[in-house]
């Protein structure tokens, strides 16, 4: 079984540590061997850590000429067997989309750090921001799913790596950890288990490695070396890898199963978190470190008599639709506050059907404050 | 390709992608050439290569594991996995527009930091499978796809790129000089450090054509005019300048 339990590798107990640290040390701990890298901000520290604790694990650390680079030695080194990994932020996001699609098409498990900043372009290179979650679904061409996981503190900036790096292995997708600035930089107590469950590469001998008879199936993966004689290519390809570019049917079948086998799993991908949500009217939908503001604008409005619960979006891709429409249901309003113009306000409103979506956005390099919601809530009842 | 080498192919690959007189078709049968002299052992050997006609010279040709990977993007991707996996022989083998133009950053940032790589360039002095564009290595004056009045630019010499960033072998050969080639080939896979072969190789479909140079028979007629080679594997210069000097050039 692929699914091991292991001792956390890094130190456990009760620490003090800043998320960027703690991605580093989930990485670790869920087995990461592989890290090529070009230094951003606010994403820097992560690529340091590893430069310190990769080699005296056994493992490498590239620092690579730009980020380019940097996510294409990440897809040779995953194939090789290790569990590999790049962190970065949005101008390095942009240079790694077109290998992003290389590695969704070639279902090559990557895991990918990206620290937002406040863009578009260089944007405010030192400042917070969350404008990223459309660029890493949407950001290469052609149609793939990619996975991603928006944690909210320091402590899930350690758990939900761990948990990209088992979607990724599992899925064999690329799966992101999209932090922001905030939390990157964020200093806060943090539990670190002794032990963990991580999951392995799933390898069966002599199994075509591109394709299984499920339609949204997940095939076995060797590594180089294994002895067989591996054909790994981006452009459109049989189950054994074959280059296979004619025939509209086959290309529409391999580009469906891709994704398919991600957004069939939806149930266990898609994790997220109620509070007060039985009796709520407005319900504020937020996800990453707004969500920590959102809570705190929601517990004032409770004192203050407001009927007001949150719904905290764990994952982001893929995208829980059927559970906005479920909480759509006994809902009288959504309030979706952002560190962006709207990006998953769109999801949110194509999924409430008649419930009203209210958009709270702010694009200033600042986190969104509990006022802010507090008032925006205040304006709904 | 010769019976001896085909335990190198993989059987279901009947045919290879070039056209007639291609000079990758050489430079395939030299590398297999090169691999089987030294008893290379394939199954720890990785080939990797970018996009453009040379990039299909090991996929899905070779019986070997090989990584097809982006446009310019080969070498970075080979750092990856044999900084991961230092125990594979790394192999990239790709076209001069895909390591020297796209991935020209990646090519000099690998000799310098001299990770074990072999680099092999198939280089045709022009952008093959695209159809015949201006490459970085496209002679000074020469007509392409997009230098209709002759490349106003100086060519790359890509010996010399990948020296002045550290590369400790590099040599240049030509697929109308198979046995060097070979020679060269074996030194660079058997080199512990980042080894870089430069191998002129003619393209008579989109480069012969725009050159008057019609036929496979006169793109290697010219070719043999223009590269000479001294016998201590020093250089002598060729009418078309540095660019087209073979040998190996080492400290
Ligand atoms: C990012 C990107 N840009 C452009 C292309 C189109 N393209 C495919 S092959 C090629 C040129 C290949 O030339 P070269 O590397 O010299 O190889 P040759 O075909 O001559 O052997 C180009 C520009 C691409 N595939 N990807
Ligand atoms: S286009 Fe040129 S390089 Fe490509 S296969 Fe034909 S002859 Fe060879």
């Amino acid at each position: 079984m692929p699914l091991r339990t292991v001792t956390n590798p890094v130190k456990a107990g009760s620490r003090y540590l800043s998320g960027n640290d703690a991605a580093a040390e989930g990485a670790i701990a869920a087995g990461c061997r592989y890290y090529g890298g070009y230094p951003i901000t606010p994403s820097s520290e992560i690529m340091e850590y590893m430069s310190r604790e990769l080699a005296p694990r056994g493992g490498a650390f590239m620092q690579m000429e730009d980020e380019i680079a940097s996510i294409s030695s990440v897809v040779g080194a995953s194939w090789t067997g290790s569990k590999a990994m790049t962190a970065t932020s949005g101008p390095g996001l942009s240079l790694m989309q077109e290998c992003l699609g290389y590695a969704a098409f070639t279902e090559t498990p990557v895991v990918l750090v990206d620290v937002q900043r406040a863009g578009p372009c260089t944007g405010q290179a030192t400042k917070v921001g969350a404008g990223d979650l459309m660029a890493v679904k949407w950001g290469s061409h052609g149609d793939y799913q990619v996975v991603a996981l928006s944690p909210w503190s320091v402590q899930e900036m350690f758990s939900l790596t761990v948990e990209a790096f088992n979607l990724s292995e599992r899925l064999r997708v690329p799966a992101f950890l999209l932090a922001e600035e905030a939390t990157g930089h964020l200093r806060e107590r943090v539990d670190l288990p002794e032990s963990l469950e991580i999951y392995d590469r799933d390898y069966q001998p002599h199994e075509p490695p591109f394709g299984c008879d499920e339609p949204d199936g997940i095939p076995s993966m060797p590594r180089f070396g294994d002895g067989e004689n591996l054909l790994v290519t981006g452009s459109t390809h049989d189950r054994w890898g074959y280059r296979k570019t004619e025939g509209p049917a086959f290309h529409d079948a391999l580009v469906r199963r891709l994704s398919q086998k991600v957004l069939s799993r939806k149930a266990e991908i898609c994790r997220h978190e109620g509070y007060y949500l039985d009796d709520a009217e407005l319900v504020v939908v937020a996800y990453g470190f707004t969500a920590r503001a959102a809570l705190r604008a929601v517990r004032q409005a409770r004192r203050g008599g407001l009927a007001v619960g949150l719904l905290r979006l764990i994952t982001i891709w893929p995208f829980d639709d059927e559970l906005i429409r479920r909480v759509a249901q006994g809902a009288k309003g959504f309030l979706v506050p952002e560190m962006n113009l709207g990006q998953v306000d769109g999801l949110v409103r194509s999924a409430a059907g008649d419930t009203p979506v209210k958009s709270l956005t702010q694009v200033n390099g600042s986190t969104i404050s509990p006022a802010s919601i507090l008032a925006a809530l205040g304006e709904m009842r | 390709m010769a019976r001896s080498m085909e335990k190198y192919l993989r059987p279901e690959v009947k045919t290879t992608p070039f056209c007639p007189g291609c000079g990758h078709g050489v430079l395939m049968g030299s590398l297999l050439r090169a691999i089987d002299q030294l008893g290379l052992d394939m199954k720890n050997t990785l080939f990797v290569s970018g996009i453009g006609c040379a990039a299909w010279i090991p996929s899905p040709n070779f019986a070997a594991d090989t990584l097809h990977t982006l446009h310019g993007r080969a070498v970075a991707f080979a750092t990856g996995a044999k900084a991961a996996n230092p125990d594979l022989k790394v192999i990239v083998i790709s076209g001069d527009g895909d390591l020297a133009s796209i991935g020209g950053n990646h090519l000099i940032h690998a000799a310098r930091r001299n990770l074990e790589l072999t680099v092999i360039c198939a280089n045709n002095m022009i952008y093959g499978m695209t159809g015949g564009q201006m490459a970085p290595t496209t002679p000074q004056g020469h007509l392409t796809a997009t230098s209709v009045q002759g490349n106003p630019y100086r060519p790359f010499d890509l010996v010399k790129l990948v020296k002045g960033a550290g590369a400790p072998y590099v040599a240049r050969g030509a697929v109308t000089r198979p046995y060097e080639l070979i020679g060269y080939l074996k030194k660079a896979i058997a080199s512990p450090d980042f080894a870089f072969v430069d191998v002129l190789s003619p393209c008579p479909t989109q480069y012969g054509r725009r050159n008057k140079l019609d036929s496979a028979g006169a793109m290697y007629e010219r070719l043999r005019g223009l590269c000479q080679e001294s016998a201590e594997g020093t250089c002598a210069p060729g009418d078309a300048g540095d660019s087209l000097r073979l040998g190996e050039f080492n400290d």
